[in-house]
């Protein structure tokens, strides 16, 4: 982070996250809310704004709306639909029901792993718009021969997320996205998916002097496709925020195109000549008024959400919470505290979840997880052999001790693996002699052997002591 | 032709056929609309099919409905599956609608055959039926007078008895401003009574759906068909309207009817005003008290309108950009092509409407336009509220005068005028109607107002029986 600004630079960062709503129908409208279909099949005159239709709106997605407000910490009050106009042929009424100055939820905040609390303005209720493909020209709209609309997006249910301008470094921006994205997964109100558009983020960024608290002229960032291009887009915009400021000259303050492949912004459309977008309250729809049961109802059926279930688990392991990241993210924190709770080494319960289950837990129960555990810490499976048992079962199921003795893994005996030892030391004099005489390289050549000899069923950290004590005796 | 209600019972019990009722009425559209010019398209083939479907039924013994047989005209802003409909605007030309506007659907369920689409002032903006693509439509009761509008074209259809029933749609007055100028009843419903889906847009917190009808039980009958609750309208009110065919012959006896003394003076002529006061003296010789009432937000109500309208508007017609549907004129990239097209596609007026509300939402101005003008449209809201705490109904005349000749009024200003008595009812969301009480010093129609309060439609329809029956019996109302 340090080195990515010259010194006596701060960047200032805020992000709008526009996430597509996981419900089975568009937000005012019947049509299928439905990524990858044949295009403009999924259309019908509300979606389509065909004179005389009427939007009406859903009320599965107000709800998810509302869920989300709530496992963002925002105040969800009562909220009006506002028309912001503009002419884009994706949309299809050339105004974009959206919420201005009444929005669902207001001021909430995002807990980091780190402990870092980022400040929510606001998350609003609007309708995405159809996708184009521009033919012809540099495929932007100004020089394009002719564009291909596709409808079936126009009227699926977005809430735009916009956090205040209180992030410093990529890092912390990419974090508070993977925290949001951890959250929409948590309550199921989104699938998140930054790759299909279904989680879309843009950056306003700016830089100041380190010690100030001024706002100075901001960039928005957009087409940031990947927590990777959202680092870079941000640490690039910096830089050429500090150059202009240092050159004696300033930035314009104007929407940008991230080009991830040229690794720079290339300017779009200039605020200085952008819509005057005329917001007014939507006459075709009625306020939304959620009663204090409605908002009562949510929070009682809230499931766990990221930063209380890394908090937990950090207590139940005895680790920091910034140590939980992964185990949580992979939604593996129940298992784990639970087989802690039924008496498993914490240890080996985190190592296990971080290492050897990137899948998820999949058949594993916690009383077997809990049995191999137990069974590696006394030694009757060597590492190798509980990796191989703890896969079968997260595939199929079924004990561990079963499973061990079906696939012969019992623990050799110490004298079995000596014998063994001294015939491999005796075809191989040389890289014996070696060992003997300090070079440690080597002992992988003896391990191997008698690995496969074992068929893996040796421990290998038995092996390494019973090499140790025949070279120093 | 004989009125709806005398029609639908002849089509139930057999007496008369459904395709009959609709070929006489094509064979007075046939004599005369070439000279008026009510209709822009004939549904000729759905309503043919429909006929016979309800004549089908009453053979099998069914009951095809209280609009059995009725040939019903259509304004051209009422979306008709297949069928042509153009808001009498170039912009929509050759567009037919894939789906049906919401009352379509109730009025056939009823019964009743939809003959066709009338015109109208382009996208409803208008007061005289003078502003469509399609050429002016003239007043059957003097053909070189308008007939008012914006729904002229439903209000003409019905006083040239080409249909009992039409329906049209009224943003500032315009169903009752042309049944008053055409002699017909013009029913303005509490906003949210009846579904405004399929209804192309012009000011979406003001536009109303309503029935035209010869006679006052005509209407009553068509609106408690074409009233209640659609999942389709955010805006559909949820509970079913009161209907008025029951309490209809109830009178007013016993009640308090307030004149709103601000629609009674500057402005409108004294025939209007006459003919007002004899309603008055009608509803007294019925039983009701009537008194003066002030409610002085009126008079900004057509400044507080000429905003918000234009606001909507300006919003709501955005879609018409050559991109989807109707006409598109071709241009260098898109930007370009949407404007070639709403330049060649829309019409003076509602291309002054359009800059009016763009320049009111406009950021730096939003505040003192369209910001102030919602606050003057809550104060007439309250100010009726109160109103209505000590009168049950309110009464007023329709248009300032009686139809005027076609192109008397080129200023913008004076045609704006016409709507100042019938605005109010918009802003505040109340029902009104205009029953037509006898005729000016010209000896043409006028129209008085009855207002009331949300929802009371019944209590609204029972006067205006009063009324009607009292200006046939009235001399002078009745000339």
């Amino acid at each position: 982070m340090s080195d990515v600004l010259p010194a006596g630079w701060e960047m200032v960062i805020g992000l709008e996250v526009h996430v597509e709503l996981a419900t089975k129908t568009k937000l005012f409208c019947g049509c299928a809310n439905a990524f990858g279909d044949e295009p403009n099949t999924n259309i019908c005159p509300t979606c389509l704004g065909l004179p005389g239709s009427l939007p009406v709106p859903n009320a599965q997605a107000v709800d998810y709306a509302m869920q989300l407000g709530r496992a963002l910490n925002c105040t969800v009050s009562p909220s009006i639909f506002a028309r912001k106009n503009y002419f884009y042929p994706d949309m299809p009424k050339d105004f974009q029901t959206t919420q201005y100055e009444e929005p669902t939820n207001e001021e909430g905040f995002v807990v980091l792993p780190d402990g870092t609390s980022i400040g929510v303005e606001r998350a609003h209720i609007e309708e995405d718009t159809g996708k184009s493909t521009h033919l012809g020209g540099g495929g932007r709209i100004h020089d394009a021969t002719a564009t291909l609309v596709d409808y079936n997006r126009a009227g699926v249910p977005l809430v735009e997320i916009v956090s205040h301008p209180v992030m410093h470094s990529a890092e912390v921006a990419r974090a508070y996205v993977a925290e949001l994205r951890d959250i929409l997964l948590a309550t199921g109100v989104s699938d998140a998916r930054m790759e299909e558009g279904s989680m879309r983020v843009d950056a306003n960024v700016s830089v100041r002097p380190v010690g100030s608290t001024e706002l100075r002229t901001r960039c928005e960032v957009k087409n940031i496709n990947s927590l990777r291009s959202l680092g870079r887009a941000i640490n690039y915009e910096a830089r050429r925020h500090v150059d202009l400021w240092t050159n004696g000259d300033e930035p314009k303050q104007e929407t940008r195109h991230w080009d991830e492949d040229g690794g720079r912004s290339t300017p779009g459309r200039s605020k200085e000549d952008a819509d005057d977008y005329r917001y007014f309250a939507c006459p075709d729809l009625p306020p939304l008024v959620p009663t204090q049961a409605d908002i009562d109802a949510i929070d009682a059926a809230m499931p766990g959400l990221p930063a209380a279930r890394r908090a937990t688990l950090a207590e139940a392991a005895g680790v920091n919470v910034a140590d939980t990241t992964l185990t949580v993210e992979r939604g593996l924190d129940r298992l784990v505290v639970a087989v802690i709770g039924a008496g498993a080494d914490a240890g080996a319960a985190m190592k296990h979840a971080d290492q050897n289950l990137s899948d998820g837990q999949g058949e594993l129960s916690v009383e077997s997880f809990a049995a191999l555990i137990a069974m590696e810490a006394d030694g009757s499976l060597s590492s190798t052999q509980v990796k191989t048992v703890l896969a079968e079962l997260v595939a199929n199921g079924g004990s561990p001790a079963d499973i061990a003795s079906l696939m012969g893994f019992e623990a050799m005996d110490t004298s079995e693996l000596e014998s063994l030892l001294d015939s491999i030391i005796a075809d191989s004099p040389e890289e014996w002699a070696r060992f003997v005489e300090g070079d440690r390289k080597v002992q992988g050549f003896f391990v191997g052997k008698i690995m496969k000899a074992t068929q893996g069923k040796a421990d290998g950290k038995v092996v390494n002591q019973l090499m140790t004590q025949k070279a120093e005796g | 032709m004989t009125n709806a209600f005398d029609l639908a019972a002849a089509v139930r019990s057999g007496e008369q056929s459904a395709a009959n009722a609709l070929a006489a009425s094509y064979a007075a559209i046939a004599a005369r609309d070439d000279e008026i010019n009510a209709f822009l398209h004939l549904t000729k083939a759905r309503a043919q099919a429909q006929a016979a479907a309800v004549d089908h039924k009453v053979a099998g013994g069914e009951d095809p409905g209280p609009l059995a047989g009725v040939p019903i005209a259509l304004k051209d802003n009422m979306c008709t599956r297949g069928e042509p409909t153009t808001c009498s605007s170039k912009i929509l030309e050759g567009w037919r609608p894939p789906y049906d506007a919401t009352v379509i659907g109730r009025l056939e369920a009823a019964g009743a055959t939809i003959v066709g689409k009338t015109n109208l002032d382009e996208f409803a903006m208008g007061s005289s039926t003078e502003n469509s693509a399609y050429g002016p439509t003239r007043n059957p009761h003097d053909t070189s007078r308008v007939p008012g509008g914006s729904s002229g074209g439903s209000a003409a259809a019905v006083a040239a008895n080409y249909v009992p029933l039409s329906l049209g749609s009224d943003t500032g007055g315009s169903i009752r401003q042309p049944a008053a100028l055409c002699g017909v009843v013009g029913v303005k419903p509490t906003y949210g009574a009846v579904s405004r889906y399929g209804l192309i847009a012009f000011a979406s917190s003001l536009d109303q759906i309503g029935p035209f009808a010869t006679n006052v039980t005509d209407a009553a009958l068509c609106l408690d068909v074409i009233s209640g609750h659609d999942p389709m309208d955010a805006t559909s009110i949820p509970v079913p309207l009161t209907p008025t065919m029951p309490t209809l012959n109830d009178g007013v006896a016993g009640m308090r009817i307030g004149i709103v003394d601000e629609l009674m003076g500057e402005g409108i002529d004294d025939d209007v005003i006459a003919r007002t006061n004899e309603a008055a003296q009608a509803l007294v010789a019925a039983g009701a008290t009537v008194e003066r009432v002030s409610i002085p937000a009126t008079i900004y109500g057509l400044a507080a309108y000429y905003l918000i309208a234009p606001a909507e508007a300006s919003s709501n017609l955005a879609r018409f950009d050559g991109v989807r549907y109707g006409q598109r004129v071709e241009g260098q990239n898109v930007a370009a092509m949407n404007v070639a097209t709403r330049t060649a596609g829309f019409g003076d007026e509602v291309k002054r409407r359009i800059m009016l509300g763009t320049y009111a939402l406009s950021s730096g101005y939003y505040d003192a336009y369209y910001g102030k003008a919602q606050r003057v449209r809550t104060l007439i809201s309250n100010e009726f509220q109160a109103a209505y705490k000590n009168f049950d109904l309110l009464l007023s005349p329709t248009s300032p005068s009686t139809a005027f000749e076609i192109g008397a009024k080129s200023d913008p200003m004076a045609l704006y005028m016409c709507d100042v008595c019938t605005i109010p009812s918009n802003l505040a969301g109340h029902p009104s109607m205009s029953v037509p009480f006898g005729v000016g010093d010209d000896g043409l129609p006028i129209g008085v107002q009855v207002l009331a309060p949300m929802l009371d439609e019944a209590k609204m329809f029972r006067a205006a029986k009063v009324l009607e029956d009292a200006a046939s019996t009235t001399p002078e109302a009745s000339a």
